[in-house]
């Protein structure tokens, strides 16, 4: 139980860190913003992999409802940052 | 044996799951970057069922994978000279590496350290302890919409606060060319029975997967279609309904949360009896207003005529604007 834990934290913290890397490697916005999508997702897979508690016992469901309100503010900050990225543009053109 | 065969598709799982992101982050082209994060987004949404997780399961495929892949894929549009190269020097290159993988080290000894150390306080005992005053019997749900419902009802209001920054910011993206009459046939089927699953999500998640959110992001998700599959057709809703629609879910929120504070004298806390059946309503209007605020996220800035007093009638419209324009 402790090894599957363990296992999907450490994946968490694999895609935390390949995220972090590339949100500051890259410059353009849109790779930067995929990049900080999949930090992001490292984070949650952090948190949901500490709440299973293995076959027979029920999942902690605190962490599940707060990892649902972050996938719903990632996509609405997703889609903000695109609108600032997009705006930025219009004004670089004119 | 049967330990064994999980291993392997544990391990598998997770070596699938970071080869994607690695090369999502790595690719040259945009395009293939976003392909991968969706095909990530959907393997994460089997990652979450692997660890019993099935209302994010549900959340990740439709929005993790659909919404925010559509939300890209159009976006790139807007970026024509957008390529993948970074020209960062050796030096901070080196730099972000080595600051990255020893972060990333003090992570893996704070897991295993914390993995180790005790079970700790489990949250899920004090749930299911109240579990059968909260008026419903999924457990997600009763933490969203009654123990923890001042964190979803400040999350409507982050949802409607990015949509408005979107509003105002630009108009909507100018329409593609009309689509294929091979996606206008799928559409005329698939609609409907998106409406009816996002439906059938909302009623279900009082007790088993499901709930606000899934049933929200379905609906956006077959308006989305529709705006694919028909890019030309003048909008349905005249933009009045709309600023009604994106609004609803936090005012009937905070409706009931004021009429239970007058009754119960704290906000949001629901008299047991009546939990089920205000859960059910205030889940109803949050899925029109997450459906709203997504769809219009994604078309990306303001209807046509959304300045105006709600007709949709453009002329009209412009001209208001040039009225009031010379009054100031």
């Amino acid at each position: 139980m402790i090894s599957e834990q363990l296992l999907y934290s450490l994946a968490g913290i694999g895609l935390f860190g390949i995220g972090l890397r590339a949100t500051l490697l890259h410059h353009m916005l849109l790779p930067r913003l995929l990049a900080l999508n999949v930090c992001g997702a490292g984070v949650f897979l952090i948190f949901i992999a500490i709440a299973y508690g293995g076959v027979e016992i029920m999942a902690d469901p605190v962490p599940h409802a707060l990892v649902l309100t972050g996938i719903v503010v990632a996509v609405s900050a997703t889609a903000m940052a695109l609108a600032l990225g997009r705006r930025l543009e219009a004004l670089n053109d004119e | 044996m049967i330990e064994l065969l999980w291993s392997i598709f544990d391990i598998t799982l997770v070596l699938i799951l970071l080869a994607l992101a690695w090369t999502t982050c790595s690719t040259q082209d945009v395009m293939r970057a976003v392909t991968l994060f969706i095909a990530m987004g959907l393997l994460l949404a089997i990652v979450w069922a692997r660890l019993k997780a099935p209302d994010l399961a549900l959340a990740e495929a439709v929005i993790g994978a659909g919404i925010s892949g559509a939300l890209l894929l159009s976006a790139i549009r807007d970026y024509p000279s957008t390529s993948m190269v970074t020209h960062r020097s050796r030096l901070t290159e080196g730099i972000i590496n080595s600051l990255t993988l020893a972060l990333m080290i003090l992570m893996s000894w704070a897991a295993w350290h914390g993995l180790n150390m005790s079970d700790g306080v489990r949250l899920s005992e004090q749930v299911n302890s109240q579990l059968p005053v909260s008026g419903v019997s999924n457990p997600v749900t009763a933490v969203l919409l009654n123990f923890r419902a001042y964190d979803t009802l400040l999350e409507l209001a982050v949802v409607l606060t990015a949509v408005l920054t979107v509003l105002t910011l630009n108009e909507k993206r100018a329409d593609h060319e009309a689509s294929s009459p091979l996606l206008q046939g799928m559409t005329r089927w698939l609609v409907p029975l998106l409406v009816v699953t996002s439906g059938y999500l909302l009623w279900v998640g009082a007790h088993a997967p499901g709930g606000a959110f899934q049933a929200g992001a379905m609906l956006a998700a077959a308006m989305i279609l529709l705006q694919l599959a028909y890019p030309s057709r003048r909008q349905a809703f005249n933009n009045h309904l709309l600023k009604i629609l994106l609004v609803i879910g936090i005012l009937t929120f905070m409706l009931v949360g004021l009429w239970m504070m007058s009754l119960n004298d704290d906000f949001l806390a629901f008299t047991p009896a009546w939990a089920g059946t205000l859960i059910l309503i205030i889940e109803a209007a949050a899925t029109v207003s997450i459906a709203t605020a997504l769809t219009l996220a994604y078309i990306g800035g303001r209807p046509i005529g959304w300045e105006g007093v709600g007709r949709e009638d453009t002329h009209r419209t412009n001209r208001s604007i040039i009225e009031n324009g010379g009054a100031e």
